[in-house]
Parts: structure tokens; C-alpha cells; sequence
């Protein structure tokens, strides 16, 4: 956990054609009323566009919102390229419309959590402070 | 591999989370700083500020798109406020710079204001520095231009671009904030909105008015960014002002410039560091504030007591 | 001299407008009785006088009583469960199955890269191919959607916004095929641009040319396909991304006036295109708030109709919807318990008088409906139309104390509301500026913020919860995503290509100038074109839209 000197840098990221940003943009502000810093992809980013942010921006924690039922597809490439790139200490969560049946699967990949409908935005806070690696 | 050699290296990873250290204050960023700053002063690097809702990130990325047709590879910074509050803060510019994320010669960066001890402009300055060592041939630099804070900011970079848009109400937004007189550039965004001749004639005035005319007369473009219109333009005029910085050894002069700020700023940090280091340290310094905080002695006398100013050349600074 | 004293609004009613309707719409049985055997009112009214104008009566200025003098004891609700899937075989597997279970009409889901009008074989499609709803790529994919479905009986509702107008061009398509006329066509496209920039999200081209595509479908419709129903102005998707129910009516009802201002800016009639317009609101938890936002909907609309626009046609005054359950409301946590949600929120769309009705299935939450939860919600709606009894009287909160009171609030709330705009310069100024999509945001957020401070309850989320095993989910078979791929390919190298690249070439030349587009895009659909190649030249010519982040 790093320390308190040090901001939290999250991106949320709405990856694929669903354009339901409610959850993403509910979970944005509580991540910055939480005191952390959220940069916002916007809608309809492809992957690689993702993986090119987190790299640029040197984030904490990728939350990836998807409602559509493409997660078993937009996470294993997400996570393919991450692995390309060696990117190996960013926490990776998920959230959105994904039945639990799938979540072993992602996690398998490298998904540490998945908050479903009905989460309360303090415990993604909560599991993000308490998750994420430190930086130097 | 250790970090700055990644980083000689054009290791992309390496120079984001040199960023991070260098936002941070981390003594490796510190480190880091000193070993760079011989290699800057080569990228160009641009300010693009102006108020909110004028299009500042959609002209970023059409701006940006213009130079690497060019072939130059190019940084983007873009800061915005962090919340007083909490500190927290959401970061939106990428959205509209769709033209660029697909492309591997550029690089964006998303910062918060933090209104950290220090100021916005010395990390920001560093950052700039940062990628400028990277070798990126062109830095953006886009705050919203709201605040003495923030042109501070935009005064980092050597040519700066003021954006205005017709109809956001009474007169001209930046006579307001006071960046009238930073702007190399002016530029009118969606000027296919009605009112945009009135706003580039009020910007001419504006700048007529200026008592000494200075060398460089600031040319108004007009430009619509979300279609791309006038923003080549508008890249022709900001090399015109390179050329100018070049002809006239102007750069050497902001370069120069630029590094007593950055000496003055790094002393400033460092006194101040070390004064309320060598304070907060004092045992006495709890029983004093709890004094003040129930009014029973007032700030000042507790400050004499915890920092008298004849102390102040004694202090032996590391 | 004797006067005889002028009749009572009443006293006129059952006079000259009620045996008008029942001669057209005769009630479904001669006598309507409780279970204790008393006989139901057809209306309810003041005891010794008449209610006030505001109030009224129902068929009559200005409606909030309801658009029909009878309701729903002539003609229920049609019950209409939106539906898709897969590629056009699964889809309209699910048609068939909803008609025989005692489904009325019938509404198309597509799936997202339709919505957003891109082919399957694109690389953005790729995942996402009959996963929301069914892919349709160009008029074979059509022809298999409404294979053996008779167009001139069943109405045909689609959910299609960006790309209204090519899908409806393979719509149309389909009829010719079919040899049913387009006069006969009886159905409603989404074709709600607006509140796709204020919430939903599946714009495409900027909000300029957008409106013009809108406008070219209903003078099209107006000359070709008269009884249409060319927009469906959509409060459902912004009650969906976080609205308020004050929200949902003032921004629906703003985005329906920028319609018809729109149509009327083309030079056509208000009272020629006004009846054709309908509207779509969401049914959430509150409800008699919900309740009133029905009614006020309809009070407000006739008002604006007549008074603002103009319109001197009663049908233009009418504000006929639809409506469906809220499924942002739908826990997945304890899933069945969102039957009984439903039922309520089913219950304030016909107490508030909708033309029409989805009920959400319970597991909505988790993934697309399986077909027993589909029948679940289809069941609730048959319940509360025939064991319920409150399909046997007209507007049976009308008077509540409470629900006028409400129905005020919501009306004035609006207004507000309009203000605002208007000093913003209109929906596509307050669209730019992110009004709407800063106001839902807060709302959303102010929800959610409730919900973590136990402000309020959501049975089984924040109070009630307990553990439980998952239900039974519909799975999307992945193959079906090659075999959209397999049939795409085929029709192309099928078709005659020389012929789609001179009909795109009119397309582009509709597009670029005023001529309305629908018969060239009709043309494409017959030569088989894709929705993609469609779009893409509509892309070209249009641009496409990015919006501001707002939070």
C-alpha cells in the first residue's frame, strides 16, 4: 500500500461499443471524493488504447466497466497486451453486467476482482487502497 | 536495467513512472532531475490555455495531428484541478484526443493540480523537462485558465496559445483571468458560431492597447476544431513564432529565464523544507499550537518563539 | 324568459365524446363487477360537480385523465416484450415463441455493433455480435428477423437509433418482399437521436446531421408509410443512466418539442406529422411519483401541442406511450424478488395509462433474459390485466389528493426545467454544453450515495441480503457469432456488387445535398447493401461525434 504522500492513479475504462457509463462514472467520483486521482478514457476504447494508457499514465489500477456481455472476449485481449507490454503491477478490476459463473475465468487471467451490480463504491475504495502496489 | 537507463533507453514505461517519481517529490525523481536537466532545452514546448468549455483538448489533438504529419514526435501534458476537498480528481482530456491514441510516437500525460507546497508550475515545469530529456520534439502543455495559478503554468512553455470562443458571455474571458498578456497565439475556437469576428476584432483591440508594442505582434486565428478547420493555420503561426524565438536568440533568453525560476523555486522548497522540518520538530511546538489554537497566544508570538527572524541566517541548509 | 342551463363538462362528455369512442372502440364486456359482484364505474368523479380543467376527463383536453374516454376496459395495453438475440434465426425463434404465448406486438433488440452501425465482420464488432440483441447486417439478415410473421397484422416496434434509417430501409425491404403494401405497415422506430447524446450513448454523427436524418424519416413516413409511428421519444434510457423522475419527463418532453420544432423548421405540417410521434417512458419503484409523471406527461404534451405548435388536430395533442419496467432497479442479488418489483412498476405504468408495456425479467441484472423468465414478465402483465381488476375503470387515482398534488409538482418541475434549457438555446446547445449529462450525473450519484448511507433500502442489497446460489442464466453460444460472419460473407459475394457501389454513389449524393435519403437508402437495402456500407458513407459525409466528459 503506498503511502499517504503518494496519489492513487486509476483509470476507468469503458472498453467495446457499450456506452452505459453510469456505473463508470458513479465509481469515477467516488474514487476522487475518496482522494484519489481518476483519469477517464471515455467510451468505445479498443484495447490496445486502454494498455497504451495505462502505460502512459502510470496507473495504480485499471477498473474496466463492460455491460455489453463482451467481457470474455475484451478481457483476455486486454489482459494479453498488458502481458506483451510487462506490465505486471496494476491491480485489474472489473465491473458491470458479468455473470459470477464467468468471474473464476477472469480472474484466472488476472482479474483480481469483479464488482457487480449492487457493490458499494466504498468497498471498491476500500479494495483498491488496500491492494494496490506500491510505487517508489 | 535500472530506471534511467530504461529511460536513455526510450523505454515508455520507464519515462511514465519517472513522471510518477518526479510528481511524487521521491528522491529518485530528485535524483533523476539533476542528471537530466543538461539534456533539455532541445524539444519545443507549447501552452494552450484558455477557459473552460472552449475546446482547448479537441485543438490539442488536432494541433498535435498537424505536427506529426510532419514526423515529429510529440508529448502532451494536460492538467487539471484537483479537488480541495479531497484531493481527488478526475482526469477527462484523453477522451477527446481520439487522433492520437492509436499512435506511438505520442505520448499523453494526465496531471493534477494537487496544489502541492511548491506550486503547480514547478512540477509541471519538471515533468516538461522530463519529456523534453525523453526526446519528444514537441511538449503541450493544457491547463484550463482559470487562475494566477495557471498562468504561471502556461508561462513554462516558450510560445503560448489563448483560446476564446464567441459566446460565452461578457467580453473576453482571459482580460479576466489575466492571460491576456502571456498569449503568443490567440486563437478563436468555434468560430463558426456566430460572434467570432467580434471576438478576434476585441482580442486585436485588447492587444492594440498595449502600451510598448512588443517585437512579436500575437496573431489571431480562427479555427474550428472539431472539423479540423483553420488548425493548420494555426501551426503555421506557431512556427512563425519559433522562427521569431530563433531570429531574435529569444528562446536562449526564455531558457535562461526559465532556469533562474527553477533555481529560485528549488532554494525556496528546500527553505522551506528545512525551516518547518526543523520547527515541527521542536518540543515545545505542540504546546505552543494548542495555545494558539485555544486563543490563549496569538500566532505571531508563537512563531517568534518557534522561529524568531534573527534565527534565520543561522540556519546551515543540507 | 327561461334559460336552459348550459350542460357541464360531464354532462357533455357522456353525451358527444363517450358514445363517439364506444361506437369505435366497444368495451370488452357489457358489465364490469368486483369480486363482491358490485358493479365497477366506468369513471369515477367529484360527488355533486365537476373536476377541475386541469384534471378533466379522460379523451378530452387536456388527457391527464388518459387519451381514451373507455381505456383499457375496450382495448388493453398491448403487451409488447422487447426481444433479440443471436443472429436472425435465434431472434426470431423468440418472435414466434412470444406470439403464441399471447404477445401482441412485437419489439427488436439489436445487438450493439448494429446499434452503432458497424457490420459483424467489423474489427470493433468483434465479441459483441448478437450478444445484446440480434445482428443485422443487410435485408437477408431482415428476410430471416420476420420470416413467416405476417407485417401487415403484427406490429413491428425496433429499437434503433443512429441507424433508424437504413434498418428501416430493410424493413421496408422485407414488406415489398412480402407483398404487403407500406400503408399497411403498423409499427414504431426508436429513431430517438437526442436522448442518445443525453444518455444513452450510441450517437454516431454529430447532433446537426443527426436531426436531419430524423426529419427525412418522418417526411417519408408522412408520404409513404402513413400510419408509422417515426419516433419513439425515449425518457426510458434517461431514468436508465441515473435521472430523476422530474428528469426523465422535462428532458423527454424538451427532446419531442426539438422534433417537432424540427419538422416544422422542413416546412411540414404539425398536425400532419404530430400523430404519428409517440413517446416511451420508464416505470420505476415510486409509485404514485411514477404514476404522475404519466399523467403529467400527457398534460404538458397536449398543451405544447396546442398552444405552442399550433397544431389544431386533437391526435396531434395526444400523448400516446409506451412503457417499461425499470432495469436499473433489477437487483442481482436475490433475483426473483425483482418479479415483485416488477409487478409494481408494471401497475404504475397502467395506472398511469401507457398504450403499451415491457415488464424486465428478474434475472436482467445478471445477463439476457432466458425464455422462463421472459414468460415470468409476460405472466405479471396478464395478471395485472386480467385478475387485478385495475384494467376495469379509467384512471382510478384520478382525484387522489395526493396523486393531483403529485401530478402539480411533476408538471411545474418540468417547466423549470424548460427555462433552463431555453437560456441555454435549445436541447442541442444544452447537449454541447453537457447539461443533461451533468444533471443525471448528479442525480445517479446522489442515488448511489442513498443507497451506501442506507438513506434508502433496496431489499436485499443494503438490507435483507443473504447468500444464496446462483440462477439459471441464458448463455450466448460464441458459434453464433461465426455463423453471422459465414452468412454476411456469402451475401456479399452473393450480390451484385457493381449495383451496391452505384447505389452508395446516390446515397452519398442524397446525403450531401437535401434530397431525402430514404429512397436511395431503400434502393441500397435491395441491392443488399450493407448496414455498414450504409453508414460508413452517411460517416464520410457527417463526421462523427465525440462528446465532452461531464461528471
Amino acid at each position: 500500500m503506498p503511502d499517504s504522500q503518494t496519489k492513487i492513479r486509476v483509470i476507468v475504462a469503458k472498453p467495446g461499443l457499450d456506452g452505459h457509463d453510469r456505473g463508470a462514472k458513479v465509481i469515477a467520483r467516488a474514487l476522487r471524493d475518496a482522494g484519489m486521482e481518476v483519469i477517464y478514457t471515455g467510451l468505445r476504447q479498443t484495447p490496445s488504447q486502454i494498455v497504451q494508457t495505462v502505460i502512459q499514465e502510470d496507473a495504480y489500477c485499471l477498473c474496466i466497466s463492460i455491460l455489453s456481455g463482451a467481457h470474455n472476449h475484451l478481457f483476455p485481449e486486454i489482459l494479453k497486451l498488458l502481458g506483451e507490454a510487462d506490465v505486471q503491477d496494476v491491480l485489474i478490476l472489473g465491473g458491470g453486467i458479468i455473470p459470477p459463473e464467468d468471474v473464476p475465468a477472469l480472474k484466472k487471467l488476472g482479474v483480481s476482482e469483479v464488482f457487480g451490480p449492487g457493490t458499494s463504491t466504498s468497498d471498491t475504495v476500500k479494495y483498491i487502497r488496500e491492494h494496490v502496489q506500491p510505487r517508489a | 536495467m535500472d530506471l534511467m537507463d530504461r529511460f536513455r533507453q526510450g523505454d515508455r514505461r520507464a519515462l511514465a513512472r519517472l513522471i510518477t517519481h518526479v510528481e511524487n517529490g521521491t528522491p529518485v525523481g530528485r535524483a533523476a532531475m539533476r542528471e537530466l536537466y543538461g539534456a533539455t532545452g532541445r524539444g519545443r514546448s507549447i501552452g494552450v490555455t484558455g477557459p473552460p468549455g472552449t475546446g482547448k483538448s479537441t485543438l490539442v489533438d488536432q494541433l498535435a495531428s498537424v505536427f506529426r504529419k510532419e514526423g515529429l514526435r510529440i508529448a502532451i501534458v494536460c492538467v487539471d484541478p484537483s479537488s480541495p476537498f479531497t484531493g481527488g480528481a478526475i482526469l477527462a482530456d484523453r477522451v477527446r484526443m481520439r487522433h492520437l491514441q492509436d499512435d506511438p510516437e505520442v505520448f499523453i500525460r494526465s496531471m493534477a493540480s494537487r496544489g502541492a507546497l511548491g506550486g503547480l508550475s514547478r512540477a509541471t515545469g519538471s515533468v516538461l523537462k522530463v519529456l523534453d530529456a525523453f526526446g519528444f520534439d514537441v511538449i503541450l502543455l493544457e491547463t484550463v485558465g482559470v487562475g494566477q495559478g495557471e498562468v504561471e503554468v502556461v508561462r513554462e512553455a516558450e510560445t503560448c496559445l489563448v483560446i476564446e470562443v464567441p459566446g460565452l458571455g461578457d467580453g473576453i474571458q482571459a482580460i479576466k483571468a489575466g492571460i491576456l498578456e502571456i498569449g503568443h497565439v490567440f486563437v478563436v475556437n468555434k468560430s463558426d458560431n456566430p460572434g467570432a469576428d467580434r471576438v478576434a476584432e476585441q482580442i486585436l483591440t485588447m492587444l492594440s492597447l498595449n502600451p510598448v508594442p512588443p517585437p512579436w505582434q500575437p496573431p489571431v486565428v480562427q479555427t474550428v476544431a472539431t472539423k479540423g478547420a483553420g488548425v493548420e493555420d494555426l501551426a503555421r503561426q506557431v512556427r512563425r513564432h519559433w522562427e521569431h524565438l530563433d531570429a531574435q536568440n529569444l528562446r536562449r533568453e526564455h531558457l535562461g529565464r526559465r532556469r533562474i525560476a527553477d533555481l529560485a523555486e528549488i532554494l525556496k522548497c528546500r527553505a522551506l523544507g528545512a525551516a518547518s522540518q526543523r520547527v515541527l520538530s521542536r518540543p515545545e511546538y505542540s504546546e505552543l499550537r494548542r495555545k494558539v489554537e485555544l486563543g490563549q497566544m496569538d500566532p505571531y508570538e508563537a512563531a517568534d518563539r518557534l522561529l524568531p527572524f534573527d534565527g534565520i541566517e543561522e540556519w546551515r541548509l543540507p | 324568459m327561461k334559460r336552459t342551463p348550459k350542460p357541464g363538462p360531464l354532462e357533455k362528455w357522456e353525451r358527444e365524446t363517450l358514445p363517439r369512442s364506444l361506437e369505435r372502440m366497444p368495451e370488452r364486456r357489457s358489465t364490469f363487477v368486483t369480486t363482491s359482484g358490485h358493479p365497477v364505474p366506468r369513471l369515477a368523479t367529484p360527488a355533486g360537480g365537476d373536476a377541475p380543467a386541469e384534471i378533466g376527463l379522460p379523451g378530452e383536453f387536456p388527457y391527464t385523465r388518459g387519451i381514451y374516454p373507455t381505456m383499457y376496459r375496450s382495448r388493453l395495453w398491448t403487451m409488447r416484450q422487447f426481444a433479440g438475440f443471436g443472429t436472425a434465426e435465434e431472434t426470431n425463434e423468440r418472435f414466434k415463441y412470444l406470439l403464441e404465448h399471447g404477445q401482441t406486438g412485437l419489439s427488436t433488440a439489436f445487438d450493439l455493433p448494429t446499434l452503432m452501425g458497424y457490420d459483424s465482420d467489423h474489427p470493433y464488432s468483434h465479441g459483441e455480435v448478437g450478444r445484446e440483441g440480434v445482428a443485422v447486417c443487410n435485408l437477408a439478415d431482415m428476410e430471416v428477423l420476420f420470416d413467416r410473421i405476417p407485417l401487415d397484422k403484427v406490429s413491428v416496434s425496433m429499437t434503433i437509433n443512429s441507424p433508424a434509417a437504413p434498418i428501416f430501409a430493410m424493413f421496408l425491404g422485407v414488406a415489398e418482399k412480402q407483398g404487403v403494401g407500406f400503408t399497411k405497415l403498423n409499427g414504431t422506430l426508436q429513431n430517438d437521436i437526442l436522448k442518445e447524446y443525453i444518455a444513452q450513448k450510441e450517437y454516431v454523427f454529430p447532433p446537426g446531421p443527426s436531426m436531419r436524418l430524423v426529419v427525412d424519416s418522418i417526411e417519408y413516413c408522412q408520404r409513404e408509410v402513413p400510419r408509422w409511428n417515426t419516433i419513439s421519444i425515449s425518457g426510458y434510457h434517461i431514468r436508465e443512466a441515473g435521472s430523476t423522475a422530474i428528469q426523465e419527463l422535462a428532458f423527454t418532453l424538451a427532446n419531442g418539442m426539438a422534433y417537432v420544432q424540427a419538422a416544422k423548421a422542413r416546412g411540414l405540417d404539425v398536425d400532419e406529422f404530430a400523430p404519428r410521434l409517440s413517446f416511451f417512458f420508464n416505470a420505476h419503484n415510486d409509485l404514485f411519483e411514477e404514476v404522475a409523471k404519466y399523467r403529467a406527461a400527457r398534460r404538458i404534451w397536449a398543451k405544447m401541442m396546442r398552444d405552442s405548435f399550433g397544431a389544431k388536430s386533437p391526435a396531434s395533442w395526444l400523448l400516446r406511450t409506451h412503457a417499461q419496467t425499470a432495469g436499473c432497479s433489477l437487483t442481482a442479488q436475490q433475483p426473483e424478488v425483482n418479479i415483485v418489483r416488477t409487478t409494481i412498476q408494471a401497475l404504475a405504468a397502467i395506472l398511469g395509462g401507457t398504450q403499451s408495456l415491457h415488464t424486465n425479467s428478474m434475472d436482467e441484472a445478471l445477463a439476457l433474459p432466458t425464455e422462463k423468465a421472459v414468460r415470468i414478465a409476460l405472466r405479471t402483465q396478464q395478471v395485472l390485466a386480467f385478475e387485478s381488476g385495475a384494467a376495469n375503470v379509467v384512471d382510478p387515482l384520478g382525484g387522489s389528493w395526493y396523486v393531483e398534488q403529485l401530478t402539480d409538482q411533476m408538471e411545474q418541475g418540468a417547466m423549470d426545467y424548460f427555462r433552463r434549457i431555453d437560456e441555454l438555446g435549445g436541447v442541442i446547445p444544452a447537449i454541447e454544453a453537457g447539461f443533461f449529462q451533468r444533471e443525471i450525473a448528479e442525480a445517479a450519484y446522489r442515488y448511489q450515495k442513498e443507497i451506501e448511507t442506507k438513506d434508502r433500502t433496496i431489499v436485499g442489497v443494503n438490507d435483507f441480503a443473504l447468500e444464496e446460489s446462483p440462477i439459471e442464466i441464458l448463455k450466448i453460444d460464441p458459434a453464433l457469432e461465426k455463423k453471422q460472419l459465414e452468412r454476411l460473407s456469402a451475401v456479399k459475394s452473393r450480390r451484385d456488387n457493381d449495383r451496391v457501389r452505384l447505389e452508395l454513389g446516390r446515397l452519398r449524393e442524397a446525403a450531401t445535398g437535401t434530397a431525402n435519403v430514404f429512397p436511395p437508402l431503400l434502393a441500397c437495402a435491395r441491392a443488399y447493401a450493407t448496414l455498414g456500407e450504409m453508414m460508413d458513407v452517411f460517416r464520410e459525409v457527417y463526421g462523427e461525434y465525440v462528446e465532452e466528459a461531464t461528471f
